[in-house]
C-alpha cells in the first residue's frame, strides 16, 4: 500500500517546477507544525469566507429579526427616544394593512403565471435547440443568450419604452391590429404602467419570461444531451409521437433538473425588485407594489421610515422563501450535492 | 416500396387494386420525404420566429438610440433609423441631459466595483473551496447547507440592517461599501461551484509538493491556482454578473452621491427624471448593455458549463 502511494510521488516530484522546492524558514515551519497538529488548515482557509458571510449576510439577518420586535426608527437611532420591545405589534399591524395583502397577491400572482410560462417556453426552446441544425441552433441560442445577458434594469427601462403610450412600438402595433383580435381599447394611447396592477404585471411577466427562459432552455438542453439517443430512437421506431416521447422518456429522466429549475424560478420570481421598481414607477402606484416594493416603501420611502415595520415584513418575506428554500436544499441533498 | 405485379394478375379488378396500391406506395415514400422536409422547415421557421422575437427588444433599443427625436415620437415608427444620428450618444457622453455627469464616469464606477468584486470573491471562495473539497472536518456538512440557505436570503430582507450598519461604518455613498457587500453575496455560490473543480485535481500533486518541503501558500499559489483556473473563470463570470447588475444595494447605499453611481443606478436616475428623453435613455441603456452582451458572447462556452455545474448539479 505504502509503495503504491510512494511511487507516484517520486514521479510527480521529478516533474514539479523547481521553485516549489524552496524550503520555508524556521518560524514558518513551527507555525506549520502547529496548524498540522491541531488540524487547523481547513478552518484557516474558511476564515475569510466565514467573516464575509457572517458580517454581510448572517448578522444583518439577526438584526432584522431583532428590529421586527422593536419600535426601531430614526428617533431611536439619534437617541431622541428609547428603543422599546413591542412584541408582535409590527406583525399585527402588517397583517392588518390591506396594502400588505395586495402586494402579497401581486407577488403570488406574478409567480403563478411566470414560473410555468418560463418553464414551458424554456423547455420548448431547449427541445427545439436539440433538434435544429447546427447553424440555426447557434443563431437561436445566441439570441437567447443576448436576452439573458441584458442587465435587468436595462431590460426594464427598455420594456417601459416598448409599451410607452407616447411612441411605444407595442402600443402602435396593437392599434394597427384588427379590433376583433385585440379588443376595442384605444391602444395607441394605452398606458400599461399606470392603468392598474394587472396591466403593469402583464408587462413585468413578459419581461421576466424574456430574460429567464434562456437559462431554462440551456439547462434543459444540457440535460437532453445526457439522454442516450437510442432510447428516443427506439421509441420513435415503435411509433411513439414526440409528445409521448417527451412525457414517457425525456421528462422522467430530466425530472431532477426540472425540480431544481422549478424551485429556482419560484425563488427568483418572488425576489423580483428592480424590474417592478422601474415598470411600476416606484413609489408612484401603491396598488402595484409587490412584497419587495412594499417592504422597501415601509423601510425607506415612508415618513418617518420604520425599520421595525420593515424588519417584520422582511421576516415574513424571508420565511415564505425559507419554505421554498428548504425544498430546494432537500432536493439538492437528495441528489447527492453534499458528497 | 411495393411494386405493382400486373403481369400475373388476370382480372382487371385485381389489376386496378394492385395498381392503386402501387401508386400509393410510391406516393407514400414521397410523402414521407415531404413530411420530413416540411417538419424540418417548420422547426427552422419556429426557431427563426423565436430568435427574432427574442432579439426584437434589443434591436429596438439600439435602433431608438440612433434615431433623431422626431423619428422616435413619429406616429408610424420605422424599424431602422431613416436619418441615423450620434446625437443621443454625444448627449449622454457630455452629461448634459442626465445632469449628473458623463456616462463614462458611471461606466468607470461600475467597472471598478465589478473588477474588485470578482477579485476578492474569487480569492476568498478559492480558499474556502479548498477547505471544503480537500479536508474532512467537523461542521463541514453544516457549512455547505448553510451556504445553500444563505444564498437564498433575498437582499431585500437584509437591506435595512445593511444600510444602518454601513452607515455607522461610514461606508455608504462610496464604492468600497458596495464591493464588500457584492463580494460577500457572491461567496456562497462561488464556493459551491469551485468546490467541484478543486475536487477533480489529484491530491497527489499537492502531497508531492508538500514532501518536497513546499509551504501551504506555495502549494496553493503554484499548483492549485493554475489548475482551478477554468473553475475560477466560471465563478468570476458569476461574480461579474452579480456586481454589474446589482440594483437594490447600490440604490440604497448611494443615495444622492451622484458621482459614485453605478450604471444601473445612473440609468434609473436618468429614467426617473422624466421629460421623455427616450433617445438619450436608450443610448445610455445601450452603452450599459452592449459591452456585457459582447463579453458573454466571448465567454459563452465556459458560461454554459459553469452555470449548469453550479445551478443544476449543485
Amino acid at each position: 500500500m505504502a509503495g503504491m502511494i510512494e511511487q507516484p510521488h517520486a514521479i510527480l516530484r521529478a516533474r514539479l517546477p523547481g521553485r516549489v522546492r524552496g524550503g520555508p524558514g524556521p518560524s514558518q515551519r513551527r507555525l506549520g507544525a502547529f496548524v498540522r497538529r491541531h488540524k487547523l488548515a481547513p478552518y484557516l482557509l474558511l476564515t475569510p469566507a466565514l467573516i464575509g458571510i457572517a458580517l454581510v449576510l448572517l448578522w444583518p439577518l439577526v438584526q432584522v429579526i431583532i428590529f421586527s420586535f422593536q419600535n426601531y426608527s430614526l428617533m431611536q437611532i439619534t437617541g431622541a427616544a428609547p428603543t422599546q420591545w413591542i412584541g408582535l405589534a409590527n406583525f399585527t399591524s402588517t397583517f392588518r394593512d390591506s396594502e400588505f395583502w395586495l402586494s402579497l397577491r401581486n407577488t403570488v400572482m406574478l409567480a403563478v403565471v411566470v414560473v410555468p410560462a418560463t418553464l414551458i417556453v424554456g423547455t420548448v426552446v431547449g427541445l427545439l435547440l436539440n433538434r435544429l441544425g447546427k447553424k440555426m441552433a447557434a443563431f437561436v441560442s445566441t439570441a437567447a443568450l443576448m436576452a439573458w445577458a441584458t442587465p435587468p434594469i436595462s431590460a426594464a427601462v427598455l420594456f417601459y419604452w416598448l409599451v410607452n403610450p407616447d411612441g411605444g412600438v407595442v402600443d402602435w402595433a396593437l392599434s394597427k391590429l384588427p379590433h376583433w383580435l385585440v379588443g376595442s381599447n384605444n391602444w395607441a394611447q394605452y398606458n400599461w404602467t399606470t392603468t392598474g396592477a394587472f396591466q403593469a404585471y402583464a408587462v413585468i411577466a413578459v419581461l421576466v419570461v424574456w430574460q429567464a427562459f434562456p437559462f431554462i432552455a440551456v439547462s434543459v438542453l444540457a440535460g437532453l444531451k445526457t439522454i442516450p439517443g437510442e432510447l428516443v430512437e427506439a421509441a420513435r421506431v415503435d411509433g411513439a409521437s414526440s409528445w409521448r416521447v417527451f412525457w414517457r422518456i425525456t421528462y422522467p429522466l430530466l425530472k431532477p433538473i426540472f425540480l431544481v429549475l422549478l424551485l429556482l424560478s419560484v425563488i427568483w420570481d418572488f425576489n423580483i425588485f428592480g424590474q417592478s421598481y422601474i415598470i411600476t414607477g416606484f413609489p408612484g402606484n401603491q396598488n402595484e407594489y409587490n412584497l419587495s416594493l412594499y417592504l422597501y416603501d415601509k423601510a425607506f420611502a415612508s415618513l418617518p421610515p420604520s425599520y421595525g415595520l420593515g424588519g417584520a415584513i422582511a421576516l415574513i418575506f424571508a420565511l415564505i422563501l425559507l419554505v421554498i428554500t428548504v425544498g430546494y436544499v432537500r432536493t439538492s441533498v437528495r441528489q447527492g450535492a453534499l458528497t | 416500396m411495393m411494386t405493382p405485379s400486373t403481369h400475373i394478375a388476370p382480372s382487371p379488378a385485381a389489376v386496378a387494386v394492385a395498381g392503386r396500391r402501387g401508386a400509393e406506395g410510391v406516393a407514400g415514400a414521397g410523402r414521407a420525404r415531404a413530411t420530413r422536409r416540411a417538419r424540418w422547415a417548420g422547426l427552422n421557421a419556429f426557431g427563426l420566429v423565436i430568435a427574432l422575437l427574442t432579439l426584437f427588444p434589443l434591436f429596438w433599443m439600439i435602433s431608438t438610440a440612433f434615431k433623431p427625436s422626431p423619428e422616435i415620437y413619429s406616429l408610424t415608427p420605422s424599424l431602422v433609423p431613416a436619418h441615423p444620428t450620434l446625437g443621443n450618444f454625444s448627449a449622454v457622453v457630455s452629461g448634459q441631459v442626465s445632469g449628473i455627469g458623463s456616462v463614462w464616469l458611471f461606466f468607470r464606477n461600475s467597472l471598478a466595483v465589478t473588477l474588485a468584486t470578482v477579485l476578492v470573491a474569487s480569492l476568498v471562495s478559492l480558499l474556502a473551496s479548498v477547505a471544503v473539497a480537500r479536508y474532512r472536518f467537523r461542521l463541514r456538512a453544516s457549512f455547505l447547507v448553510m451556504l445553500l440557505i444563505v444564498q437564498m436570503i433575498p437582499a431585500q430582507a437584509l437591506i435595512i440592517a445593511l444600510f444602518l450598519d454601513f452607515e455607522r461604518l461610514n461606508l455608504l455613498q462610496n464604492l468600497l461599501g458596495l464591493i464588500i457587500v457584492y463580494a460577500a453575496q457572491a461567496l456562497p455560490v462561488s464556493i459551491w461551484m469551485l468546490r467541484n473543480f478543486v475536487a477533480t485535481i489529484p491530491k497527489e500533486l499537492e502531497e508531492a509538493a508538500a514532501i518536497d518541503g513546499a509551504t501551504g501558500f506555495r502549494i496553493f499559489w503554484r499548483i492549485l491556482f493554475p489548475l482551478v483556473a477554468p473553475g475560477l473563470v466560471a465563478t468570476s463570470i458569476f461574480a461579474f454578473i452579480t456586481a454589474y447588475n446589482e440594483f437594490i444595494v447600490a440604490l440604497t447605499f448611494l443615495g444622492q452621491a451622484h458621482s459614485d453611481y453605478t450604471l444601473p443606478i445612473y440609468v434609473t436616475y436618468f429614467f426617473g427624471r422624466g421629460g421623455a428623453q427616450w433617445g438619450p435613455i436608450m443610448a445610455a441603456s445601450t452603452m450599459y448593455t452592449v459591452p456585457v452582451i459582447i463579453f458573454f458572447l466571448f465567454v459563452r462556452r465556459r458560461l454554459v458549463g459553469g452555470l449548469t455545474a453550479g445551478a443544476v448539479k449543485g
